[in-house]
């Protein structure tokens, strides 16, 4: 426990608490960018240079721009609402928990926590482009596919255009 | 002529001696940042001088011409007065974000600046994939510009915030993929090792250097990424989130004194430190253009600050000459142009990497003559597709009908 991962997980942890405990929609998305933040501070603690930066890239850069952009087009920032809870509130933070437990036991018992402590290995775009490109296509290119569809999806939905009208570029 | 190029690399180990032990590694870290807050602020105040100067002589008038010498203090009395202005706040601001707002925009403004080698061993902080941290940083500047548009509650501040964030999500995909080419010919994140693949030089006697904007990928390459460059720093012709004759000035419109002082020093910084990403990536570092004696005896910070002074140069050169893009000419322009040459310019560096074991005679002018031409005929077509089809019918709005 060092003093950069207590920060990293302090940071982590209340952006996460104010980020679904925030009364204002934007408010919320801003805190959720720092808990990406910080997450990404988390993975460059533990020498994971790509995935952290990536992280910060992806969803800092765009995942949060959209999410923000999404509650400003549809509907206004601030929310009236009582209550913070709704009625599944109990059941949902069962699940969570069982999750959460889940998780714990069988990282516990994996065979990536008995050997910790290997240095991490030097970063080359060469090994990240050959294990993307080799071992992990079929991944990728499903990914990539799906991405695609998304893609064109929305653009069909945006491009409803009323017709016999011509518009200006 | 060594200790001149390394003075601040032995300065630095120097005072670094006189510290005691425990204190050595805080104290590193200080020495690496205070140079970076001292040096580019200050080039940031020479800038607007230099700026308002050259844009009045280009329009034929005189520019600043009252305080110090020419008028080259002009800088002293501006921030005299930015610090002494009232800060204004919005009644209906939203307080803490609209405080936030412009720290962001600075912190992740000069953060960009801890991986760029300006000189022999003179990187802040070196990491592996440098290149990837330096995008990474940049992220946080749309966020920023958000938050300020946001939280003002201006219709105008919103609109420039809108069309920055817009701007900056379409121009960092061509900025990106220009960037990737040096990735893919060099095989390496850490932009030390792009500055020492570009050393040395070719032809007779070595004068071409071996920079990568002397290649044809490169040459596109170094093109795109400084319109995407201009364009993610807002810098005319791409000014248009705070076009002032338009939305008054765009995302801070509702910022006043030493907070309005403090956007304008990141977006300087913002458009240096990707300048300097520029040198870095095309211009060959901190290396010397040509390998005669005399250019050893300038030290290579030297070098770097000049490469990214003439840089600065040409973006005030553009924002004097060209007129501001309208909206859909500028989204045009990323998706129809810059994008399609970007994603070709990848694939003619992959051609070029692979025709470099080519050794029969003249196979270095196939090679370059395959290149150029890979490149050529789509930026004529692209280009051709661009202008053709202008229709110029009356304005339809869809949602403000």
């Amino acid at each position: 426990m060092d003093a950069p991962f207590l920060i990293a997980a302090a940071l982590t942890l209340l952006s996460a608490i104010a980020a679904i405990s925030l009364r204002n929609l934007v408010h919320c998305a801003l805190c959720l960018s720092l808990t990406f933040l910080g997450l990404a501070a988390l993975y460059l603690q533990l020498g994971a240079q790509f995935v952290g930066l990536t992280q910060i890239v992806v969803n800092v850069g765009a995942v949060a721009i959209v999410i923000v952009f999404a509650i400003l087009l549809t509907r206004s920032a601030d929310q009236p609402d009582a209550s913070r809870f709704n009625k599944g509130a109990i059941w949902v933070g069962l699940i969570c928990a069982a999750v959460f437990a889940t998780l714990v036991v069988s990282i516990n018992t994996s065979y990536v926590s008995m050997k910790s402590g290997a240095p991490a290995p030097p970063l080359t775009v060469e090994k990240i482009g050959h294990e993307l490109m080799g071992r992990y296509v079929l991944p990728l290119e499903a990914v990539a596919l799906l991405l695609t569809a998304a893609l064109i999806g929305a653009v069909i939905i945006a491009m409803k255009e009323p017709n016999g009208k011509g518009g200006a570029q | 002529m060594q200790q001149l190029d390394q003075i601040f690399v032995t300065l630095k180990a120097w005072v670094l001696g006189q510290v005691p032990e425990p204190l050595q590694v805080p104290a590193s870290i200080v020495l690496s940042i205070v140079p970076i807050t001292l040096v580019f602020p200050a080039m940031f105040a020479l800038t607007t001088v230099a700026e308002r100067k050259l844009l009045g002589r280009i329009q034929n008038r005189l520019g600043p011409n009252r305080v110090g010498p020419f008028g080259f203090l002009q800088w002293a009395a501006d921030g005299l007065k930015t610090i002494t202005k009232e800060d204004i706040v919005p009644r209906n601001a939203d307080k803490v974000v609209h405080f936030l707002a412009p720290v962001v925009l600075l912190v992740s403004a000069l953060l960009a600046y801890s991986v760029i080698p300006f000189g022999r061993n003179m990187s802040a902080i070196e990491i592996d994939a440098g290149i990837l941290f330096f995008f990474a940083v940049g992220a946080g500047t749309e966020l920023a510009v958000f938050m300020a548009g946001w939280s003002s509650r201006n219709k105008y501040a919103l609109l420039g915030a809108m069309r920055a964030i817009a701007q900056m999500i379409s121009y960092e995909l061509p900025l990106l993929l220009a960037a990737l080419t040096v990735v893919m010919a060099t095989g390496s994140l850490n932009p030390n090792d792009m500055v020492a693949a570009q050393e040395g030089g070719r032809g007779w006697g070595a004068i071409v250097p071996n920079w990568f904007v002397f290649t044809p990928w490169g040459f596109v390459g170094c093109v795109l990424f400084l319109i995407a460059a201009a364009a993610e720093s807002n810098r005319s012709p791409f000014d248009l989130p705070e076009a002032e004759s338009e939305i008054i000035a765009g995302y801070f419109v509702e910022y006043s004194g030493m907070k309005f002082a403090t956007f304008f020093l990141a977006e300087y910084l913002g458009l240096f430190v990707i300048s300097s990403m520029c040198v870095v990536l095309f211009l060959g570092g901190w290396h010397a253009p040509f390998p005669f004696f005399w250019c050893d005896w300038i030290p290579s910070w030297a070098w770097f600050i000049s490469k990214l002074a003439c840089i600065v140069l040409l973006y005030i050169w553009m924002r004097g000459t060209l007129p501001r893009l309208r909206i859909d000419q500028l989204m045009n322009f990323a998706w129809k142009f810059m994008l399609p040459m970007a994603l070709i310019n990848l694939v003619v560096v992959a051609v070029w990497k692979y025709t470099r074991p080519w050794d029969y005679f003249g196979a270095e002018l196939v090679r370059w003559l395959l290149c150029v031409g890979l490149l050529a005929l789509p930026y004529l077509l692209l280009g051709r597709n661009l202008l053709r089809n202008r229709k110029w019918g009356p304005r339809t709005y869809r949602y403000a009908s």
